[in-house]
This record gives C-alpha cells, sequence and structure tokens, in this order.
C-alpha cells in the first residue's frame, strides 16, 4: 500500500518539477510546483512527518506560492520565455546536470554511501508530530530558531525597501520612450564594460588615445 | 705622536680641505676656499715631514710600520684592511706629492682668481692630492687600487674642469676610458698575485714570494706582473696608453703641473718601485717595463720637436722623462728612478708654472707660433724657464743632470742588451735638450709679438672675445669657462713664492745624490730595497764618469743645436722641415697612435655596442623578455576576464560543474 | 520503501531544478528551479530524519522552509523593482557586471 502510494507521489512530484521547468508561461510553472509540493507533501506523510507535510501545505504552497502568483499577474508573461541563450549552453547544462544525477545516483545506490540503511529506525510513537517538534524548536534548536525568526523580519523589511516607489522611476504612459529610461545606473558612464571597450557609448566622443595604444585593453 | 698618527693626519688634512671646501662653497667665498686648500696641504706636508722625523727615529731594520684603522671585510683568506705602510718609500713619495702640491695650490691661489669655479678648483684639487696620498700611503692592494681609481676620477674632474669647453670634455672622457683600462690591468694582477700569496698586504705578498710562493707559479706571477704593467702604463702614459696625456693638457695649467707632471703621472714609477720584489722574480715583466719605457722617451721626445703648443711640448717632455724612470726601475734602478721623480717635479711643475705665466701674458693663447721675444717683457718667467730648461737638458750643476746620469749608468751597467737602451737614452737626452731650447728660444728670443710690446709697457693683454685656444670657438667667461683675468707670475706675488721655490728646488735638489760624493737617497731609501737583488750593484766608476761627461756634452750641444736653428738663422727650421718631410709627417700626426687605437678599438666597440643596442637589446631583451613577460600578463588577465561575462546562467553552470568535479572527486576517493 | 527511493527522488528533482535554472531566462521561472532544489534538500533531509528516528532533520527542513521564504520574498522584490524601472525581465539581458 505504501508502495503504491510511494510511487503515485513520486511520479507526482517529478512530473511537477518537470513541469516547471518546460512550461512557457511562468503562470502556469508556478502552478506546477504548486502540484509538486503537494505531491511532496505527500511523502513527508509517508515518512512520518506530519508537521511538516502540513506547513509545507500551508506555508509553502498556501503562501509563497501566492506571493509567487502575485508577482507574476503583476509582471506579466513577457514575450520570449523559453528560449535558451544558445544551444552551447543548453548542452553543458543537459552534461551538467546529468553528471550530477549520475554521481548521485551512484552515491545512493551504490556503495559511496555506507550509512544508509534500508528501513530505517523503528517507529516511536509521536514521532514527527506537531509536540515533538515544538519541543525541539523550544529546547535544541532555540537559536536557530530566534535566528529564523530574525531573518523573516529582515527579509520583509528588505522586499519594503526593494520596490518603494521613488520619484521619477514609476510606470508613466508617457515616458515608454526608452530614451526616457531610468536606470539604476546610467548606462554609458563609467561602468567596467566601458572601461575595457566593450560598450561604447555612440554619442560621446571618443577618447583620444594615443596613436598605437588602442589595443592595450584600456588599462 | 707615533710616525703612523702623523701619516693618518697627511691622509687627514687634504680629505678635510676638500669637503670643507666642497660643502662650504657658500660661506667660504674666494679668499677662503684658496687659503683653505693650500693650509691643508701645507699642513699636510708639516705632518709628512714629522712623519720623516719619526721614522728615521727607528732602527734601520724597524722602518716597515703599518697601522690599520679597521678591518673593512675580513673573508676566508682575504683580509682587506683600512691600512696604511710607512716606510721610507712611501715617506718620500709622501713628502714629494704633498711639498710640490703645497706649491702649485699657493700659484693656483692667483692663477685661477678669475675664475668662477674656484672653490671647486680647490676642492677638487684637495681631492686628488687626497687620493694621491692614499696610492702612496696604502698599506695593502686594496687601498693601492682605491687610491688608484680616485687619482684617475681626480684627473678626470680636473681635465673637465671647464665643462664647458667641448675639447676638455672629451680629453678628459679620454684620459679616463684610458684609465679604466690601467686599472683593469691593475686589479687583474692583483688577483693573480693574490692566488698564491694569499693576503692583499703588501709585507705579507713580499714575505710570501722569499719564502716561494710563486716557485712553481712563474707564468701567474709574470701575468701578474704583466698586468700591473698595464695600470703603471695607462697611468704613467706610456706607449701605448699614453694618447691621453697630451689632451689633458685642455685642464688648467697648475692642473696640467700637479697631475700630468709631478705625481699622478709618477704613480707607475711608484707601483714598480713598491712591487719590486714580484718584479725581480718575474724578469720578463721587469725587461717589459725597460722596453717599453726607452721606446716610450724616444718617441716623445721626437714628437715634442715639432709640436707647437707650448703645453704640448711640456706634456711629451714628461712622457719622456716618465720613460727614463720606468726605464730605471725596469733594470733595478730604484732609487736612480725614484731620484729622478722628485727633480722631475721640481723642474717639470716649474716648467708649467712659467708655461702658465706666459699663457696668461698672451691672454689664454697657447701656440708657440705666436709667441716670441717675451725676454724683457717676463724677466722672472725666462729666468724660471731657463732654470727649468737647463735642468730638463741635464747640465751640470742643475738637478736633471745627476738624476739622469745616475739612471743612464746604472742601465748602462746591467750590461748585454741594456746598452741599446744606454744608448737610446742618451740621444733621448739630445732630443729633450732640442726640444726644450727650441721651445724657451721660440717664446722668449726674437722680435717681441705684439703682446710682447703691450707687456713692456706695462698692459697686459685681453682678450676681446675669448676663444678656446684648440679650436678657436667662441667661448664666455661665466662658470666652466676660464675667467676673463689672466695672470702672470711678475704681477702675483703667490706666484712668484712658489716659483722661486722650485726653482731652488730644480737647481739644488741634485746636490743630494752626486756620485762618488753623498748618497742620501740611497741610504734613506735603503731600507725599502734591501731585500733587492739589485742593492749592491753599483756602476763602475769608469762607466760613472764616462756618464757624467757625455751628459754634459749632449746637454749643451742639445741646446747649441736649438740656438743655431731657432735664434741664430730663424729660417733653417723651416728648411729642415721641408727637407726631411716624411719624417715631419711622422712626427707631426704623433706617430698615428690616435689614429691606431680610433681602428682598432674605438670602432670596434662602438659597433659591438650599436649592435647591441639595435638589435639584441631591441629584439631579445625588450621584445622577447620585457615584452614577453608583459604579453604572458595579459594574455594570461585576458582569458581569465573572459570569464566575467555577467551572464547569470553562465556562472549558475559553472557552479554545478564545480559541484559536480568536487562530488565526483569524493566518489572516486570513497571507493 | 526503503529510503534509496526517497533519496533518488530527492536527486532526480535536484538536478531538474538544476537544469531549470540553467536554461531559463525569466528570473522568476529561475526563482521556481531554486525551490525545487531547496524541497528537494527537504525531502533528503526528511528521509534521513526518518532513518535516523532523530526529528533534528525535521526542524532542519522547517528552517530551510523558512530561509527559503525569505530568500523568495527579497527576490520576487528586486524582479518587481526590475520590471518597475522598464529593465528587461530577461537575466541576458541583465549583465552589467562583467568585464
Amino acid at each position: 500500500m505504501s508502495a503504491v502510494v510511494f510511487f503515485v507521489a513520486a511520479i507526482g512530484a517529478i512530473a511537477g518539477a518537470i513541469g516547471v521547468v518546460a512550461l512557457r508561461n511562468p503562470f502556469y510553472s508556478v502552478l506546477a510546483l504548486v502540484g509538486h509540493l503537494l505531491s511532496l507533501a505527500a511523502l513527508f506523510l509517508l515518512l512520518r512527518a506530519e508537521f511538516i507535510a502540513a506547513a509545507q501545505v500551508v506555508v509553502y504552497a498556501g503562501a509563497v506560492m501566492v506571493l509567487y502568483l502575485f508577482v507574476v499577474s503583476y509582471i506579466g508573461s513577457g514575450v520570449r520565455q523559453l528560449t535558451p541563450g544558445g544551444s552551447g549552453l543548453r548542452l553543458v547544462a543537459g552534461g551538467a546536470v546529468l553528471a550530477l544525477f549520475v554521481e548521485l545516483a551512484i552515491a545512493v545506490l551504490g556503495s559511496g554511501l555506507k550509512a544508509i540503511s534500508g528501513e530505517g529506525a523503528p517507529y516511536v510513537s509521536g514521532f514527527g508530530s506537531p509536540a515533538a517538534i515544538g519541543e525541539a524548536l523550544l529546547t535544541k534548536f532555540l537559536f536557530p530558531f530566534e535566528v529564523a525568526s530574525l531573518l523573516l523580519l529582515v527579509a520583509a523589511v528588505g522586499a519594503v525597501v526593494l520596490a518603494r516607489r521613488r520619484r521619477g522611476t514609476t510606470l508613466d504612459d508617457d515616458e515608454r520612450d526608452p530614451a526616457h529610461w531610468i536606470t539604476p545606473r546610467s548606462l554609458f558612464s563609467g561602468t567596467m564594460a566601458e572601461a575595457v571597450g566593450a560598450i561604447r557609448d555612440p554619442g560621446a566622443e571618443p577618447v583620444a588615445t594615443p596613436a598605437g595604444h588602442d589595443e592595450e585593453g584600456g588599462w | 705622536m707615533s710616525t703612523t698618527t702623523w701619516a693618518w693626519l697627511v691622509l687627514a688634512f687634504p680629505l678635510a680641505g676638500a669637503i670643507v671646501n666642497g660643502l662650504g662653497y657658500k660661506k667660504l667665498g674666494r679668499g677662503g676656499a684658496g687659503a683653505i686648500g693650500t693650509l691643508a696641504i701645507g699642513l699636510a706636508f708639516v705632518c709628512a715631514v714629522a712623519a720623516l722625523i719619526g721614522l728615521q727615529g727607528h732602527a734601520s731594520n724597524d722602518r716597515a710600520l703599518v697601522s690599520s684603522l679597521w678591518d673593512y671585510a675580513v673573508t676566508g683568506d682575504v683580509n682587506a684592511k683600512l691600512s696604511i705602510l710607512v716606510d721610507p718609500l712611501s715617506v718620500y713619495m709622501m713628502l714629494v706629492v704633498t711639498g710640490v702640491s703645497t706649491l702649485i695650490h699657493l700659484y693656483s691661489v692667483s692663477y685661477m682668481r678669475g675664475d668662477r669655479g674656484y672653490s671647486r678648483y680647490f676642492a677638487y684639487l684637495n681631492f686628488f692630492v687626497f687620493s694621491m696620498l692614499v696610492l702612496v700611503l696604502g698599506g695593502n692592494f686594496l687601498m693601492l687600487i682605491v687610491g688608484w681609481a680616485f687619482v684617475g676620477a681626480a684627473s678626470y674632474l680636473l681635465i673637465s674642469f671647464w665643462y664647458r669647453r667641448g675639447t676638455a670634455t672629451k680629453a678628459g672622457i679620454k684620459a679616463f676610458v684610458i684609465n679604466v683600462v690601467g686599472d683593469v690591468g691593475l686589479v687583474l694582477g692583483t688577483f693573480f698575485i693574490l692566488r698564491h700569496s694569499g693576503t692583499l698586504d703588501f709585507l705579507g705578498t713580499f714575505r710570501a714570494a722569499e719564502g716561494g710562493a710563486f716557485a712553481g707559479h712563474q707564468g701567474s706571477l709574470t701575468a701578474g706582473c704583466l698586468l700591473l704593467l698595464v695600470g703603471a702604463f695607462a697611468k704613467s702614459a706610456q706607449i701605448p696608453l699614453h694618447t691621453w696625456l697630451p689632451d689633458a693638457m685642455e685642464g688648467p695649467t697648475p692642473v696640467s703641473s700637479l697631475i700630468h707632471a709631478a705625481t699622478m703621472v709618477t704613480a707607475g714609477v711608484y707601483l714598480i718601485a713598491r712591487m719590486h720584489p714580484l718584479f725581480e722574480r718575474a724578469p720578463a715583466a721587469a725587461d717589459t717595463a725597460a722596453i717599453v719605457g726607452c721606446v716610450t722617451l724616444l718617441v716623445a721626445g721626437t714628437i715634442g720637436l715639432v709640436m707647437t703648443d707650448i703645453k704640448r711640448v711640456i706634456a711629451y717632455s714628461t712622457m719622456s722623462q716618465i720613460g727614463y724612470m720606468i726605464m730605471a726601475v725596469g733594470a733595478g734602478g730604484y732609487v736612480a728612478g725614484l731620484f729622478h721623480l722628485m727633480t722631475h717635479a721640481f723642474f717639470k711643475a716649474l716648467l708649467f708654472m712659467a708655461a702658465g705665466s706666459i699663457i696668461g701674458a698672451m691672454a689664454g693663447g697657447q701656440s708657440l707660433e705666436r709667441m716670441s721675444g717675451f725676454r724683457r717683457a717676463m724677466p722672472f718667467t725666462f729666468g724660471c724657464f731657463v732654470v727649468g730648461g737647463l735642468a730638463l737638458s741635464g747640465v751640470p750643476p742643475f738637478s736633471g743632470f745627476f738624476s739622469k746620469d745616475e739612471i743612464l749608468a746604472f742601465v748602462g751597467s746591467r750590461g748585454g742588451w741594456f746598452d741599446v737602451l744606454y744608448v737610446v737614452g742618451y740621444a733621448g737626452a739630445f732630443l729633450t735638450a732640442v726640444y726644450t731650447w727650441r721651445m724657451i728660444f721660440r717664446a722668449f728670443f726674437g722680435e717681441p709679438c705684439t703682446e710682447a710690446k703691450e707687456l713692456e709697457h706695462g698692459h697686459l693683454a685681453h682678450a676681446e672675445v675669448p676663444t678656446n685656444p684648440a679650436n678657436g670657438e667662441v667661448e664666455d667667461t661665466d662658470v666652466g669657462f676660464p675667467g676673463p683675468e689672466h695672470t702672470i707670475a711678475e704681477r702675483a706675488l703667490p706666484m712668484k713664492v712658489a716659483m722661486t721655490l722650485l726653482a731652488i728646488g730644480a737647481t739644488f735638489a741634485g746636490f743630494v745624490q752626486i756620485p762618488h760624493v753623498d748618497h742620501v737617497i740611497t741610504n734613506f731609501l735603503q731600507p725599502t730595497f734591501a731585500d733587492s737583488k739589485w742593492v749592491d750593484h753599483e756602476p763602475s766608476n769608469t762607466l760613472v764618469n764616462f756618464g757624467l761627461v757625455i751628459g754634459t756634452v749632449i746637454g749643451l750641444s742639445g741646446i747649441a743645436l736649438a740656438y743655431r736653428v731657432w735664434v741664430l738663422k730663424p729660417g733653417s727650421a723651416a728648411a729642415w722641415q721641408a727637407r726631411l718631410k716624411p719624417v715631419y709627417t711622422l712626427f707631426v700626426n704623433k706617430w698615428w697612435f690616435d689614429e691606431a687605437i680610433d681602428l682598432l678599438v674605438v670602432r670596434p666597440f662602438a659597433a659591438f655596442g650599436n649592435f647591441a643596442r639595435g638589435t639584441f637589446e631591441r629584439v631579445f631583451v625588450d621584445d622577447t623578455l620585457v615584452g614577453g613577460t608583459t604579453g604572458i600578463v595579459r594574455a594570461g588577465s585576458a582569458a581569465v576576464r573572459a570569464i566575467q561575462t555577467g551572464f547569470l546562467r553562465y556562472y549558475a553552470a559553472l557552479l554545478l560543474l564545480g559541484g559536480a568535479a568536487v562530488l565526483l572527486y569524493f566518489l572516486i576517493s570513497a571507493s | 520503501m526503503a529510503i534509496d527511493w526517497y533519496l533518488v527522488v530527492s536527486a532526480l528533482i535536484f538536478c531538474i531544478g538544476a537544469g531549470g535554472v540553467l536554461v531559463r531566462r525569466n528570473p522568476l521561472v529561475i526563482l521556481l528551479c531554486l525551490e525545487l532544489m531547496l524541497n528537494a534538500a527537504n525531502l533528503a533531509l526528511i528521509a534521513f530524519a526518518r532513518m535516523h528516528g532523530n526529528s533534528d532533520g525535521q526542524i532542519f527542513a522547517l528552517i530551510v522552509m523558512v530561509v527559503a521564504a525569505c530568500e523568495v520574498t527579497v527576490g520576487l522584490g528586486l524582479i518587481v523593482a526590475i520590471f518597475r524601472r522598464r529593465l528587461p525581465i530577461d537575466v541576458d539581458e541583465l549583465r552589467e557586471l562583467q568585464g
């Protein structure tokens, strides 16, 4: 019985994962991730982690993904989504990923990792229950618990700072002209790329270089 | 105070004078610089006399005192100390150097009066005296080499004293380069000797030589001595390293008088005399010295016969007389050579000083062709020229007669092929008398030239437009060129005093070593040369008497010939010149030594230098080594820079690949 | 089921997520793939917790979830800020930090 549930949940998780990567529309990718998260929650349940499974569904799938959906709606789908940046990178990506998976598989299934025992420890009643988690959080893992809450605070503040409106930077129907775009740093004004000559400002005067020294890489 | 302390003081005073004059020239002013310079050397002379007295207070077999100030470098076998050796030879040289230098400083106080570089001059001159004293007082090869190099540097500084004059700077460089060749010889010679003697100390080396350190190494010893000779020849202007001396006359006249007559050029003679234990064990080297000295005296004499620049005549005369000295010490007559060194210092310095006086009367002009009839206008200068000329020509009872004859008598007594040198020596003496009196008769006899006439009326000639006497280029009288005023002896008391004292020396100094009568110098120098194999070698009485007579006859007949050609029959010089045209051409071109050296040495080296710069340096060093290194660095950093593309996914890919690699490593190491 | 299966699933999801990070150009989707990788790690942690009978792994997974949430917050804030300034939402275009 548990084997069947395991396979169903596993296939659901993997399908969701592939969906996230492969689907064009980011909206659909988010939905695929939600499905993936739910399957993962099922797997957690199989592993007797009840509280974590519940937290996964409520917090992760319920709150974080909803936030994602908000942002995706705000930004819109965009035009070009999946075209990879050149087949070179696609090949490298494929190769690297394959290599990684093979290594991990060997590690897990082969004789690489010797500390994996087959079935696991005998079940103790109350393992994975909220009571057990709560007790651990407030005794053994008090410090990480407090730090994690601080981290959440920092993240919240950071998000507010990053996304606040500033004068002259908001969307304006009159300001769709690229010439009026304001960038965090003005392009063509002393970036590293300019320094090495990779970008040249078409409007600016060329800097006078002594004859014959142009190819020296602009040190 | 002990003798060696006096000797250290002799070194200290000129050095202090040089430093004070050199650094304090702004505060001291004119009079101060001259006074300090002269006083410093005067005090040095006094200390030298005190050292003499102290030395004579020691027993005669205990007259080699060594004093060391500190150990410069003590490594293994080589013990290099800052030490001086006070023995009769060094005290003798010290007295000559400081005595003549004091008089020349006194002379310079008036002579250089109008020059803007007055204080610089005295600083350099004091530095020179210090260096020369280091050279003669040095107790080991290190001090000798240091003094040798310093006198070369001082000579360069003083020859190019008027540094805005192109001819002067070229002459200074020429002198310095040839001196460096000599320095190399000296140092290499030291190495060859050090190899077997094991010590840099003079006394230690001589003891080792006596003890047979060079027994199986005759080749090394001869090579070492020959290399020392290279040094001696360069410094003493013997053939073939003599071409710098005539050009060195570009320096002010007192400089020529001090450095290129009395002291620096005698360093070679001192070297051979000091190293006599080594030279006696390397007869090939000693004989080479004698032969080269002989050749030089003849060749220089012939060239002096046709030179028209008065200073160059005296310069070639110096070269010739040093040839006599080198011939003497090469043959083994050390006392004779050193005696001639002293008398030569007196009369040659006197001649140069007098020449300076007449050059002043000519407002800087030095050509004999324009000088004539100064006898009435400059009687004192004329008198000095006469005294110096008689001494130089070897006419009794002047000092040059006794010293030159002692040399020739010794050389003759060696027998064998030295007889050739003996005859050549007398031929040289004849030439000496002729060219010396040619110079005197041309300058002082005959119809007075314009400058002489003006001077008779009490008006010293003044050049409207200062020019370089050598090539007629126009100059100004600001710093770097001679000053506007010229002095003559008749009008300057310091010059008169100095010249008078030297004239007295030139006249009477010979009386200390009259044959058959007294041997003051021989006795004085005996402790130093006691270990020489020639110490008891006396020429026979017949030879000595014969020499005295022949010397007088030759000297007087030379004067007579010169009188006939240049005074009695004024056109005969030109007639002789036309009749012996090829000989004249040979002499006037100085036997083409300059051209030969230019062709054989200067041009190949210049070509090599150009090649090195143009090809080797440009291609190998600039392009390959330097360019290559920077190119590699640049390429490397360009390659590394290529990783910084700015693509997020690129970085992520690198991360992943790296992670996979690390995992692979762990997988492999764990299995 | 033996723990190995869970670990293999976790490895597979992790690799899929890594591939997604490398292949997609939309930063939003890249963040989603990052979430995938984090979840894979969570699964592994829970599996080991079960194996040892120790709830440490579960606490760890909980904290990872917290961190993931923070990271998403900040990342999305960045993307919104980029969008507000009318820059293209494409990691290939956002590459000024180069040289």
